[in-house]
């Protein structure tokens, strides 16, 4: 596949040597001077001086024959820049934007770019993880096709703490997955009983988020 | 009208201040509180004492453009010194805010002609100045067609000088 990487910072170097080695034909193309000159032995004819928010750039990059387009620049505005031209001036439909103030990230919703990466609400979302604020952990989203996983911390107050599984009355388009107890998962079956500690993986339609929070949750 | 003015600059300041002028409500969103200085230029009083109004911010902040009245702005000018900016601000106050007049300043030509081929009213001066050299230099190549290029201009904005 052929991809062109804007930004050649720690995360756009990386990516592109990783794309390199797993076979891919990658172009990276970085407009502050210095930083194009430490990395040029590095990634040679991979790397091109310019910047890619110039479209003459990107036609020299030969954005026409690409079949993925990832920004990973400093600059939001420019990521967003990036990503909605080769998008809709180039008809790439590949296409991934780096979020770098999560604040902008409704401006990319807006204006239609995604997937975007933030690294800075990935690590929020790990530390949620670890350090649950809420007993409710969402661990993958996916918007589009309206599905998530969650994770519900039980607390011996929890109602269902000692029914089982097959007693539980859930609302549909809801499914309890997996139940991790003393850091192990197990897939649970209707006789299964829920224990104070237990973590439970449920996977379901996003509006049904709130029904089901209220039936392992205390009200 | 109520003008929001993004990037108060030597164009930015000189619009702020021309709208203003006209009787028009005229606010300013700038990062550089230094900024503020530019509009007070040739005022006898200060720029919030001839009824202008002016917010330190980016403009990529929400909380700022809001503060600085997007949401009541009947023209919106994208003015920074970035072009990515103006242009990714512009298509925020028309897309999510609904301003009916926008206009983004845009230094790159083919950049310009791209956005405002996709319906974005925009101003490129790098254009104008690429034109008016162009019409300079075949006058001075051959000064009996004085006409040439002429009638391009009538629609153009008064820029070069101020960029």
């Amino acid at each position: 596949m052929y991809v062109i990487v804007a930004g050649a910072g720690k995360v756009g170097v990386n990516l592109t040597r990783e794309l390199l080695g797993q076979g891919h034909e990658v172009t990276l193309i970085e407009n502050r001077r210095q930083r194009y000159q430490g990395i040029e032995q590095l990634l040679e004819h991979n790397i091109l001086y310019g910047d890619a928010s110039e479209l003459w750039v990107l036609e020299r990059a030969g954005i026409e024959r690409a079949e993925m387009v990832i920004a990973v620049t400093g600059d939001d505005e420019d990521n967003i820049l990036i990503c909605q031209v080769a998008k809709e001036k180039y008809g790439i439909s590949r296409i991934i934007a780096r979020v770098n103030n999560p604040s902008n990230r409704s401006h990319f919703d807006l204006l239609g770019i995604k997937p975007v990466v933030s690294a800075t609400e990935l690590i929020l979302r790990l530390l949620e993880h670890e350090v649950p604020h809420h007993k409710l952990v969402h661990l993958l989203d996916l918007e589009e096709e309206e599905i998530e996983i969650i994770e519900i911390r039980l607390d011996e107050k929890s109602p269902v703490v000692g029914r089982t599984v097959g007693d539980l009355d859930t609302p549909d388009n809801t499914l309890v997955i997996s139940i991790i107890r003393d850091g192990r998962g197990m897939v649970p079956n209707a006789t299964t009983v829920f224990q104070a500690g237990d973590d439970i993986l449920a996977v379901l339609d996003p509006q049904r988020e709130e029904e089901l929070k209220q039936i392992f949750t205390p009200s | 009208m109520f003008v929001l003015i993004v990037g108060c600059g030597r164009v930015g300041s000189s619009v702020a201040r021309s709208m203003l002028a006209d009787g028009h409500t005229v606010s300013c969103l700038d990062q550089d509180p230094e900024s503020h200085a530019r509009l007070e230029v040739g005022l006898d009083t200060s720029w919030e004492d001839s009824g202008g109004q002016f917010t330190v911010g980016t403009a990529l902040e929400t909380q700022a453009l809001e503060e600085a009245g997007v949401a009541k702005a009947d023209a919106f000018v994208a003015a920074t010194n970035g072009d990515n900016t103006n242009i990714v601000i512009s298509q925020i106050a028309q897309r999510r805010y609904e301003v009916d007049t926008v206009i983004a300043r845009i230094l790159d030509p083919l950049r310009a002609e791209w956005y405002r081929e996709q319906g974005l009213l925009t101003i490129c001066p790098t254009r104008v100045a690429i034109e008016m050299l162009e019409d300079k230099l075949r006058r001075a190549a051959d000064p009996t067609s004085l006409d040439a290029g002429t009638a391009e201009f009538a629609d153009s904005p008064p820029a070069g000088g101020n960029e």
